[in-house]
């Protein structure tokens, strides 16, 4: 089981947070066919480190950028995502 | 390879069964093979298996990072059945199925496959009509598919909770009589000791590091037991597509996650068939052992942690209890997970690659035990003759940029919403 430290709640129980996809998984409104397609289809992947979108869903339902390793489950970084990041 | 019978046996008996000789050898890797297959799960086993067998070749090797059928082959609940919705899905697991009718005397090793009906559940009316919706699609293919009334359904499995308030009322269910369970070890043992005798070589904990490269073409692998050089090479590591894809440049529509299964203490039998509910996520069976196997979703997120998430347990376990109370009883004795390549249409790739003489076969998700046979028979037609057999020509690596997906769920390119 793991605990996801919430930029806007403290940290939190996994139950309470639900995987979304990778950050390099966004399809921006402007990608060329070619892009939007590899940012859809294809994952890294990696047997190791990945920054990962979760959102709160079942607390204050933010998004966030979790950098997590895949085989440890130890988490390097969490960031807020969204409106409430912006200085 | 001495055949095995009963007569064997009996004969054994009169001498202390010391006529047993090592099924498989374990022989020093070769510098150079026509084809090498990387894993040695059931899928990588019956490739080369049938490339020996169909197709005549002789210098092939399987490269096991660790011990054969040690992957999702011995970590699976068994489950084979051909009773999906679409036709690609259709034509490959139902040709399985109907090797898997025969698969203990091709081996000559019982692989233990019984057909005892697979049946899912159905707790609406929606879900009815999913059913016989279904049901349709797999008689207008020519497989076996029964609707069952709630009356039937409790004569099957008399241990179901068909009460009227029931957490999860049972309405129905639909039924593919020719479904049930196989023995997983001894598929990948089988499948080994086929092939071995054959002249395949299985080397294990020999694992992949790297590929040699001739310009565009893929000529050899690094291992952890040297440099190999390959005519051709066949992926065929489950969980680790992505890892091992990645090792050649390539970025694959797969998403690794853990899923789970555990087993109860044996007792006499209560279960009759293969019980699974496709709105729940759950699937219950009794191993001819006498444990109550069973498993629930994936965790739907990434992981090649091989082990996996109480939480998810726990969700299982609480379905499995719903369904059949009894199951309060026992003592659960062993839970474990795999490393699951979840694909982003749900179906599996099985082919060519952008990369010259490398081939790929994966993305089996969390249901590919069932196409063992079906697999290998295909992937070994590939990887002998470099082109698709018409059974794995839909399962192309390109068909996600061609928008020709095989989306059995409808659920889009999300490998965690499956
Ligand atoms: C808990 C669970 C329950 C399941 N239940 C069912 C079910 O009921 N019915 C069903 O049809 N399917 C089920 N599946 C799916 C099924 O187990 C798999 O799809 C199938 O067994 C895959 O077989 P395989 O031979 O491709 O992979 P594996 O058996 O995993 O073999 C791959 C092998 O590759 C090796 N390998 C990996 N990397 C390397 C490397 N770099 N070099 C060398 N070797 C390497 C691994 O060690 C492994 O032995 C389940 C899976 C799990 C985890
Ligand atoms: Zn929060």
């Amino acid at each position: 089981m793991m605990q996801f430290t919430c930029p806007h709640c403290g940290p939190r129980d996994q139950a309470e947070f639900i995987y979304e996809r990778t950050v390099d998984a966004v399809v921006s409104l402007d990608a060329a066919p070619e892009d939007a397609m590899k940012s859809l289809f294809t994952r890294n992947n990696p047997r190791g480190v990945d920054e990962e979108i979760w959102r709160h869903t079942y607390g204050c339902r933010a998004w966030m950028v979790i950098a997590r390793n895949r085989v440890t489950n130890e988490i390097s970084a969490t960031r807020a995502v969204g409106p409430e990041a912006l200085p | 390879m001495s055949q095995y019978s009963a007569f064997g046996l009996l004969r054994g008996a009169l001498n202390g069964q010391k006529h047993w000789q090592p099924a498989w050898r374990d022989p020093e890797p070769k510098s150079h093979y026509d084809i090498i297959i990387i894993g040695g799960g059931g899928h990588g086993l019956a490739t080369a298996y049938y490339l020996a067998k169909v197709h005549g070749l002789k210098n092939i090797a399987v490269l096991e990072k660790g011990w054969i059928g040690g992957g999702n082959t011995g970590r699976n609940t068994t489950i084979v059945r051909s009773n999906y919705r679409l036709k690609p899905l259709h034509d490959l697991f139902e040709f399985g199925l109907k090797m898997w009718e025969h698969l203990s005397d091709e081996l000559n090793y019982n692989v233990m496959f019984s057909p005892r009906g697979a049946m899912f559940l159905g707790h609406s009316d929606a879900d009815m009509t999913k059913l016989a919706e279904r049901g349709d699609a797999m008689r207008c293919d020519g497989i076996d598919a029964d609707l069952m009334t709630r009356d039937e359904v409790q004569k099957l499995e008399p241990l179901l909770d068909m009460s009227r308030d029931a957490r999860f009322p049972i309405e129905g269910g639909l039924i593919q009589r020719r479904g049930g369970t196989a023995r997983h070890d001894a598929v990948a043992w089988g499948y080994a000791r086929g092939a071995d005798s054959l002249g395949v070589d299985i080397i294990q904990k020999c694992e992949v590091t790297g590929f040699v490269r001739d310009g565009d073409a893929v000529v050899g692998v690094e291992t952890t037991r040297g440099r190999i050089n390959a005519g051709r090479v066949g992926i065929c590591v489950a969980g680790h597509s992505g890892h091992v894809a990645g090792l050649a440049g390539l970025k694959l529509p797969v998403e690794s996650q853990t899923l789970q299964a555990m087993v109860t203490e044996g007792v006499k039998p209560m279960i009759n068939s293969v019980i699974m509910s496709q709105s729940l996520h759950c699937y219950i069976s009794q191993s001819d052992k006498g444990g109550i196997v069973f498993g629930g979703d994936p965790d739907n997120w990434p992981s090649y942690a091989q082990r996996g998430n109480p939480m998810v347990m726990e969700r299982a376990v609480a379905q499995g209890l719903a369904l059949v109370p009894a199951l309060s009883r026992l003592r659960m004795v062993r839970t474990w997970s795999g490393v699951t390549d979840m694909s982003f249409d749900g179906a599996p790739i099985i082919g060519e690659t952008p990369v010259k003489n490398l081939f790929l076969n994966g993305g089996w998700c969390y249901g590919g035990f069932k196409a063992t046979p079906a697999s290998g028979w295909t992937y070994a037609h590939t990887l002998a003759t470099g082109k698709p057999h018409a059974l794995n020509a839909p399962f192309a690596l390109d068909r996600f940029e061609r928008g020709a997906t095989i989306d059995e769920t409808g659920s889009g390119p999300m490998p965690n919403s499956r």
